[in-house]
């Protein structure tokens, strides 16, 4: 496995970031890959991150198998709690109360899909994939970071371009 | 022909004219992070006059509550035909006011409604808060505090298990489920602000938000599952918002008692959920504007906009409740006809009377701009407004109950006692108290969302001003 090193340069507004993240897409640098490229903001930009390329979110598949998780095992489980599919003692045919046992069903679909999208999106954040400490608190309050992931060689360049698009602040690490 | 020119021109200017302003758009980023930063930090003095006033109600409710459960039910002079007195009647009262958190942060973020930012972080803390104390009465009316598993569906030993049909267990379920997810909604929507937070605090406190920040660095990743997730549990809650109250209706709705037994219960809840909850933010607002200095950002015309959607939910509420009469006097069953005459005639009369005009003739008061842009007024209003829906709910309850279908139900003098209105009392200290903790503790204005409103204001201004026609020859 390569070494790899970090590079983050801070920005004073998504306009020079958007530039920036332009630049480098542009760039044939050896050893560095646009699908390394993070972006760290304050507030949601799609705009910006678009120019990171397609990053597709598969949330709301998760959300739909919560949902039908969640109502078909709940409607399962109180209709054998009431042994509503069996046959009555006296040989009549079984009783599925279906109105009462919906509204139980209904909720239970809510709170599956809630749990389910809830642990999609956390699994989805990748905080258990962190790879490097290279944070720098101005982000969450009024700047943009671009942080790049790339083999040590690429490093120089990287930094050229980001003194070019006047970057405030560059940091480095292993 | 030049004077059709100028006129064009001044219709054109008239259409850039600036409105006023839901927020100053000219406020830094950095500067939103300290004013709600600060707010941690040192509130006014008002907010521990209300803490305390808070703990001091709470703690009468306490005692009254152990009271009766070391007595039993007898002391709150609960008994037949008043099995449920002022309990019930506060429980939906705490429940319908949950349902304005949702109405607020979820339903107008799917409007794209950008106004809701700076106040929908308190109102879902309103939310969990209203129903943890709802939550409370059911085991506080029960008695009989430590049967309250009956209704709870779970595999016991003997393999009893609960009646499905009845709507006390879906009560239980929806509110479970409303609970769960609205607390998951409002630590979810509050993970960006925690890491501002933390990036901010020392010692056992920077821990504390690292903890439940759960790893935020603001990465575009996060940013874009962040989006996604909250849209969708927005989605998911305003459908379950409804089916709570709807729920709570039923609990009513399909007995046989007379007042009761009308298919337009649901909605006339729901309606008159969503109306005291808004009526609830408007007080909530003034009092955390003016408790943390929030005046830049609870502003004048985001209190507007608030008091046109309540007068808006009021009057639907007026419509349903007007049906509700309607359908009764025109029905044909005599009993229900005869419980809403003794309504409006009867023992309760004037507390009828009373929710009618707090609750449909007060609400005129925010159509005036002079009135609802004057905050001593609004708080006023406001707590008016949630006093005639607090009594509404007194008068589902109590007068059905004394004017049955049966002359020995015909309790007509009955009032509730110092054992109840010291547990009623106590459970607006515990949510009193809860709340300002929360705000104490947790940031009450969304950072994120606002620096989000600001910059795109910022933006479309800017935009604006580049398509404004020049002014030179």
């Amino acid at each position: 496995m390569k070494k790899k090193s970090y590079i983050l340069a801070l920005f004073a507004d998504f306009h020079e970031a958007t530039k920036t993240l332009a630049a480098l897409r542009e760039s044939s640098i050896p050893g560095f890959r646009m699908r390394d490229v993070t972006l760290k903001s304050p507030i949601d930009h799609p705009e910006c991150a678009e120019e990171l390329g397609s990053r597709p979110v598969y949330i709301q598949i998760f959300s739909l198998l919560g949902a039908v998780l969640g109502s078909s095992l709940i409607f399962l489980g109180i209709s054998s709690a009431q042994a509503n599919f069996l046959r009555q003692p006296r040989g009549f045919f079984p009783i599925v109360p279906i109105p009462p046992n919906m509204v139980i069903t209904y909720e239970l679909f809510i709170l599956g899909s809630v749990f389910f999208t809830i642990t999609a999106c956390l699994i989805m954040w990748r905080i258990h994939r962190v790879k490097t400490n290279l944070y720098d608190v101005q982000i969450s309050l009024d700047k943009i970071g671009i942080l790049v992931e790339a083999e040590p060689q690429a490093i120089a360049r990287l930094r050229e371009i980001f003194t070019l698009h006047h970057a405030l602040e560059i940091s480095e690490s292993d | 022909m030049i004077e059709a020119h100028e006129e064009k021109d001044v219709a054109i200017e008239q259409r850039f004219e600036p409105k006023a302003k839901d927020i100053d758009d000219e406020i830094s980023w950095a500067q939103i992070n300290v004013d709600v930063l600060r707010s941690l930090e040192r509130p006014r003095p008002l907010y521990w006059i209300i803490f305390f006033a808070s703990l001091a109600l709470f703690m009468w409710g306490g005692y009254c509550e152990v009271y009766q459960y070391n007595t039993g039910l007898g002391v709150a002079d609960l008994d037949n035909p008043q099995v449920w007195g002022l309990y019930i009647a506060t429980f939906i009262f705490w429940i319908g006011m949950s349902h304005s958190g949702t109405l607020l942060s979820a339903i107008l973020l799917i409007m794209h409604a950008d106004w809701r930012k700076p106040i929908y972080r308190f109102a879902e803390a309103m939310t969990t808060f209203s129903l943890m104390t709802a939550g409370l009465f059911v085991l506080v009316h029960l008695g009989r505090v430590w049967q309250f598993y009956y209704v709870v569906a779970y595999p016991s030993e003997r393999w009893a298990w609960p009646n499905f049909s009845s709507p006390l267990v879906w009560d239980a379920t929806a509110i479970g489920s409303y609970l769960t997810t609205s607390v998951i909604f409002l630590f979810f929507g509050m993970i960006p602000d925690l890491a501002i937070c933390r990036d901010n605090a020392t010692g056992f406190r920077r821990t504390f938000y690292r903890v439940l920040s759960m790893g935020w660095r603001g990465t575009d990743r996060q940013w874009s599952n962040f989006r996604v997730t909250y849209l969708t549990l927005a989605c998911l809650l305003i459908p379950l918002a409804v089916s709570v109250h709807s729920i709570v209706a039923t609990d009513f709705a399909v007995s046989q008692q007379p007042g009761w037994h009308t298919t337009s219960f649901p909605p006339y809840f729901v309606a008159g959920a969503l109306y005291s909850g808004c009526a609830a933010i408007i007080t909530l607002f003034i009092v955390l504007r003016y408790t943390f200095r929030f005046e830049h950002y609870m502003t004048i015309p985001i209190l507007e906009k608030l008091c046109k959607l309540t007068f808006a939910i009021s009057m639907v509420w007026t419509y349903l409740n007007l049906i509700e009469y309607a359908a009764v006097w025109y029905g044909t069953d005599p009993v229900a006809k005869q419980t809403l005459i003794f309504r409006a005639t009867g023992t309760y009369a004037g507390w009828w009377w009373a929710m009618n005009i707090l609750g449909s003739v007060v609400p005129f008061t925010l159509t005036w701009k002079r009135l609802r842009t004057n905050i001593p007024i609004m708080l006023v209003v406001s707590l008016l407004l949630n006093l005639g829906m607090w009594i509404e709910r007194f008068m589902i309850v109590t007068p059905t109950f004394a004017h049955g279908y049966y002359p020995w139900t015909w309790t007509q003098g009955w009032w509730p006692n110092w054992v109840q209105v010291g547990i009623i009392l106590g459970s607006f200290g515990w949510f009193n108290m809860l709340f300002m903790l929360f705000c104490k503790i947790f940031p009450s204005v969304s950072m994120y969302e606002v620096k989000e409103m600001v910059y795109h204001r910022r933006e479309a201004r800017k935009s604006l001003s580049s398509m404004r026609p020049s002014t030179d020859p």
